[in-house]
Formats: structure tokens, C-alpha cells, sequence
């Protein structure tokens, strides 16, 4: 036998993180290759942005801002943008479950599993690619959302806080994601599944309605739902209009709330997937 | 705990609900010998494969690889193996080049070893003018092949083969029985599944023939063929009244009784080819006219008649051939 492979030195960082970025690389050139998916993830949020600009604009008045018509379409778009912000990031949670779905189905999971590589790894490399997409659409989507009007007026480091608050939040709605994608059958139903979740949790927010023009019930679950504190959050940090918020600590404090929320639901949702990831596979 | 053994098993059972999969599966492997696990459709090859490279725990019984428990063990077993599955099990979008740095990666190799062991995996399996195409766009062949490679990436000591040849041609066939004899002379220990007899015949130097989860034979092929009585000579006479006189000359000629069915009449024979010459003179000067004559070598089939006295064909239960259901991988 041939003289036996040499082994690398343990990295800094540790092998798990190792391995989640091996497995990030993976999964970041399987969207080069296949530009269409990464082109119609990009698209989906320009066409978002043009519509509510401008067959939306003005119909929803934000209370506290515009006092003439073109104000108030104005004032719509800068309250608008951060909420596409906070429903795109959002449904980047859809990908992930397709995508871990997709790679229970096909054999490379087995060879992963047999590897003597970090536990865990295919989900962190998975939640971890999934979040870097993100920064290639929040620059397209702050690029058409400046050309239709939206400012920043906070400051950069408010602007970058901003950036980093919603990655956090497409990185923990990537691990429930693929919490949901580990559970579903085959890839066709996580397809459907991991929308499903999704179109409440963003339209029951402010994302493109302020929060004191609901019922009374719906306020509370609004108040609380982080899309709303991430948008709320993104909203002062950007300084655009953020309307009247109803008494509720989290619209208070909505950056600390968002981030405190997105530490407790990865925290869970990474338990629960690895927990789940090792049973599924090895029945 | 003997370290000279590669593999060693002992009462392995494995059920999925109320499937029993293995059924008390006993197995040892040398270190440096190459087995052969044969066996139908459903009987047991994959699973067992799957619990030695820690990918199922087994129900019940012990597993060792490498002197490591399956179970208890893992990591240590992960390190010293190489598996290739049953299906293709790289990644699609990525080049050929980037899967086997993705693997090597995920060893914790060395990176400028990766490059290296790279190059020498993409040439000695004729890959090296694909190896910067996706993987999408190579032939079955090609993709085994790569995964093959991605296997051998660490320089495993252990090597567990599920079905290496199925779905290749017969020109590809030859091209990974040389690659696997070539492994073995470099001193790879190699467990193989296949469900054709000739293969397990040319690469194996041990076959263990398993049907519902457990060993039914075991030995080397000549040991199995004359286990089920070796090659059979095979005529069809044209005139049915002259059967009896076509047994008598297989008689003579042949080491067993001749069997008569209409116009068929069959004994086991052995010298292979030169008997033919021999039983076509008998024939003519016996004044017998055949409409059909040929020798059988014993194929998998036959072996199953013998061992267990039902078709290898039985066993193909109405289940897709991928029969995982998804998560159940
Ligand atoms: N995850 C599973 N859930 C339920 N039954 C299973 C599962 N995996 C395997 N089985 C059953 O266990 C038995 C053995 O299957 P296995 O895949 O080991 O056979 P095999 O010898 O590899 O067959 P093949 O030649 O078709 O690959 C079959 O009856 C199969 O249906
Ligand atoms: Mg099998």
C-alpha cells in the first residue's frame, strides 16, 4: 500500500466550521451554475418593489407623515423598501427547504454521512450559502429602491447595522427552512411547504401596512412577529418613516427584540434540524 | 477485537418496521482479501453494506470494522473507509475536479495533497478531459467512475463497492474490474455487492451468497459452481422418439444423470468446450439429428435454484428499485 494521505493541521476556527464552509463553497457554486434560479431570485423582488412604488404607492396612507399627495407617495416608498427588505430575506427560508429536500433525495448525503467530517455540517454549509445569497439580492434591491426614490438618511454605520440585522434574519429563517425541508417527503412537497408558512408570517407584519391600522387581535400578533421588529428595526436604522407604533415592548425595542428572537429560533431550529438531519438518515 | 480482520460480523439484524432486511448476517473480510457479496434484488446486500459504513445501526448483533464498532465507533470506522453506493453519489453542478476537492476537503486532507491525488484519481480513471465539467454533463459510466475516485480520495484501507458494475456496458464493466483489481494489488481490502456470479467470480476470491438477510453459501467460486454441479450440456433433438437414445450419449459422456424434458435433454458435464466437440460426434454417429446444442455455465440463477430452491426472480417484490421513499435514505 501507498504511502497513506497526509492530514491537515485543525483549522482555528474548529473542524465544524471547517466543514459548514466546505459545504457553503458546494452550495454557492451550484448557484453560479445555474444562473437562471440565482437571475428569477433576483427578479422576483425588482418586480415586488416597481409594483407596491407604483400601483400601490399613496393608497396606503402612513399616519404621522406627507402632508400633500406626492408627499405621501414618497413617504410610502421609504416606509415601503425596508418591508421588501424583511419579506424577501424571509422567504429566502423557502430555498433552504427545497434545497436540503433536494439533497436528501440524491445519494451525496450517504457519502457526506460516511465521511468523517463534522456532524451537522451539510445544514451550516446550507443555512450559511443560503444567507450569503442574500447580500447579492439586498444589493439589487437597494439599487432599484434607490432609483425609485428610497433614502437613506440614518448614517452608514446605521445602514450597515441595518444590512447585518436582515442577513441575521435570512440566516435564521435558513435553519427553519431546513428544518421544514428535512420533514417533507420529497422536494415537490417542500417546494409548496415551504412557502406556505411564509405568506402569513410577512403579511401579518408591517412590512406594507402599519401595524395601528389593524384589528385590535391581529395587533398583538403583529407586535410580536420579528418580521415586524426586523422591518421596524430596519425602518429607524435607515431613518425612514416608521409610523405610530401601538404599545408593545418588542416595537419599542425592536433591534434587541430581533436579535434576541433570531438567537432563540436558531438555536432551536439548529438543534431540531441536526437532531433531525441524524435520525432521518440513519434509520 | 483481531486488527487483522477487516471486517467481522456477527448475528446482524436489521428491520425496518416489519421488515426484516438481515436476518443474522455473520460476515468476515481479511485484511488484503476482496469478498464478494452476492445476492438478488432484496436480499440484504445494501443494507449490510450501509450498517459497516455507519450509515444504519443495526437492530440487533455486533459489527466491527477495522477492529472499530459500528456503533459505539463511527468517526474511527468513517476514517479508515471508502464507499461507493449503488447510486452515484456526487454532486451534480460541481466539476469533476471540484467534487473529488470538495471530499478531500471533508477528510481534512492536506489541500496541496488533495490537488495532487486529484490529478492522479482524474487520470488513472480516464477523466482527466471532463474533470472541469460539471458533472451533469458526463455519461453513467463517467459518473461511477468519479465516484469511485471521490472514494479513493483518502487512500482508504477498506474499501465497501455496492453494485460497482450495474448499469455499464460491458466495455465500462471491464475498464472498473480493472481498476478494482488494480486497488486489490495495491492492497486495498475490498467487500463488493454484485448480483452476477461471473463478476463476483473475477474479482472475488470468497463469495458469500445471501438471500433474506442471510449467508446461505459461502466459498470460492470453483467451491459454489460444483456446488451446484458446474457446467451442463444442453440439446434439443429434432425427432422426440430419439430422446432416450440422445440421454443414453449424454450419459457417456457427461458425470451425472441426464434429464429429459420432450425434446430437451440436459446432463452436467465438465471440460467445458471440448466436450461440446466430443457430444456433437457421439450425436452424429449415433445418428441424431439436434436442432440445438449448447453448454450452460452456471449462472446466478442456478446457484439460487440449488441453494434455495426458488428463481433469484422471486425475489423482485413490486418495489421501485430505489426503495428509499425519500427520507428513508
Ligand atoms: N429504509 C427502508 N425501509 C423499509 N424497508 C427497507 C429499507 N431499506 C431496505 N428495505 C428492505 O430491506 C430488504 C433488503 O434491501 P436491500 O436494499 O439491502 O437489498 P439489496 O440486496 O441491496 O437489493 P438490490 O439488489 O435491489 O439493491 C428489502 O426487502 C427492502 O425492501
Ligand atoms: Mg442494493
Amino acid at each position: 500500500m501507498s504511502s497513506a494521505a497526509p492530514m491537515q493541521g485543525r483549522p482555528i476556527l474548529g473542524w465544524a466550521i471547517h466543514d459548514g464552509l466546505v459545504v457553503a463553497r458546494r452550495n454557492l457554486i451550484q448557484s453560479i451554475r445555474v444562473p437562471e434560479s440565482l437571475f428569477f431570485s433576483l427578479v422576483q423582488p425588482v418586480i415586488f418593489v416597481l409594483l407596491f412604488a407604483y400601483v400601490f404607492g399613496g393608497a396606503i396612507p402612513i399616519p404621522g407623515d406627507g402632508a400633500t399627495q406626492e408627499d405621501a407617495a414618497a413617504a410610502y416608498r421609504n416606509y415601503l423598501m425596508p418591508g421588501i427588505f424583511g419579506q424577501t430575506v424571509a422567504f429566502a427560508a423557502a430555498a433552504s427547504t427545497v434545497g436540503i429536500a433536494e439533497d436528501m433525495r440524491k445519494g451525496l448525503i450517504d457519502r457526506f454521512r460516511a465521511l468523517p467530517m463534522s456532524h451537522g455540517a451539510v445544514l451550516t454549509g446550507r443555512t450559511f450559502a443560503d444567507a450569503a445569497r442574500q447580500i447579492l439580492v439586498l444589493a439589487v434591491l437597494s439599487i432599484t429602491g434607490l432609483v425609485v426614490g428610497w433614502r437613506i438618511t440614518g448614517g452608514v454605520l446605521n445602514a450597515i447595522y441595518a444590512y447585518l440585522l436582515l442577513l441575521l434574519f435570512a440566516y435564521t429563517v435558513a435553519w427553519i427552512g431546513a428544518t421544514i425541508g428535512l420533514s417533507m417527503p420529497n422536494p415537490e412537497t417542500a417546494s409548496t411547504a415551504g412557502l406556505a408558512w411564509l405568506f402569513p408570517l410577512t403579511f401579518l407584519s408591517n412590512a406594507f401596512v402599519p401595524i395601528s391600522s389593524m384589528p385590535a387581535w391581529l395587533q398583538t400578533f403583529a407586535a410580536f412577529n420579528p418580521v415586524s421588529t426586523l422591518v421596524l428595526a430596519t425602518r429607524e436604522l435607515f431613518g425612514n418613516p416608521t409610523g405610530i407604533q401601538p404599545d408593545y415592548w418588542p416595537l419599542q425595542n425592536p433591534v434587541i427584540y430581533t436579535v434576541l428572537a433570531c438567537a432563540v429560533l436558531i438555536t432551536i431550529f439548529a438543534t431540531l434540524s441536526v437532531r433531525k438531519f441524524g435520525r432521518t438518515t440513519s434509520k | 477485537m483481531a486488527d487483522d480482520q477487516a471486517v467481522f460480523a456477527e448475528g446482524v439484524v436489521k428491520r425496518f418496521g416489519d421488515v426484516v432486511a438481515l436476518d443474522g448476517m455473520d460476515l468476515t473480510v481479511e485484511r488484503g482479501q476482496v469478498v464478494g457479496l452476492l445476492g438478488p434484488n432484496g436480499a440484504g446486500k445494501t443494507t449490510m453494506v450501509r450498517i459497516l459504513s455507519t450509515l444504519l445501526t443495526p437492530t440487533e448483533g455486533v459489527a466491527r470494522v477495522a477492529g472499530f464498532d459500528v456503533v459505539r465507533q463511527p468517526d474511527e470506522v468513517r476514517r479508515v473507509i471508502g464507499l461507493t453506493g449503488q447510486y452515484a453519489a456526487v454532486d451534480e453542478y460541481l466539476t469533476g475536479r471540484e467534487n473529488l476537492r470538495m471530499f478531500g476537503g471533508l477528510y481534512h486532507l492536506e489541500s496541496s495533497y488533495v490537488k495532487r491525488r486529484s490529478q492522479e484519481l482524474l487520470d488513472s480513471f480516464e477523466l482527466s478531459e471532463a474533470a472541469d465539467r460539471p458533472v451533469r454533463t458526463y455519461s453513467g459510466g463517467m459518473r461511477r467512475r468519479l465516484d469511485l475516485a471521490s472514494s479513493l480520495i483518502a487512500k482508504p484501507s477498506i474499501l465497501f463497492l455496492d453494485e460497482p458494475t450495474t448499469g455499464l456496458d460491458p466495455r465500462s464493466r471491464l475498464g472498473m474490474w480493472a481498476v478494482i483489481e488494480g486497488l486489490v494489488a495495491e492492497g486495498t481490502t475490498v467487500l463488493l455487492t454484485t448480483q452476477y456470479l461471473e463478476e463476483a467470480d473475477q474479482l472475488a476470491q470468497d463469495i458469500v451468497v445471501i438471500d433474506h438477510g442471510r449467508v446461505i453459501a459461502h466459498g470460492t467460486a470453483e467451491a459454489l459452481k460444483d456446488q451446484i454441479g458446474g457446467d451442463r450440456i444442453e440439446i434439443t433433438v429434432m425427432n422426440i422418439a430419439q430422446a432416450g437414445a440422445a440421454a443414453e450419449v449424454l450419459r457417456s459422456l457427461g458425470n451425472g444423470a441426464p434429464l429429459v424434458e420432450e425434446a430437451k435433454v440436459s446432463a452436467p458435464v465438465s471440460g467445458g468446450s471440448t466436450v461440446m466437440i466430443s457430444a456433437i460426434r457421439a450425436l452424429d454417429s449415433a445418428g441424431i439429428e439436434v436442432t440445438d446444442l449448447l453448454l450452460r455455465r452456471p449462472t446466478l440463477d442456478d446457484v439460487f435454484m440449488s441453494l434455495t430452491g426458488h428463481a433469484a426472480e422471486d425475489e423482485q417484490q413490486a418495489q421501485p428499485k430505489r426503495g428509499r421513499k425519500g427520507k428513508t435514505s
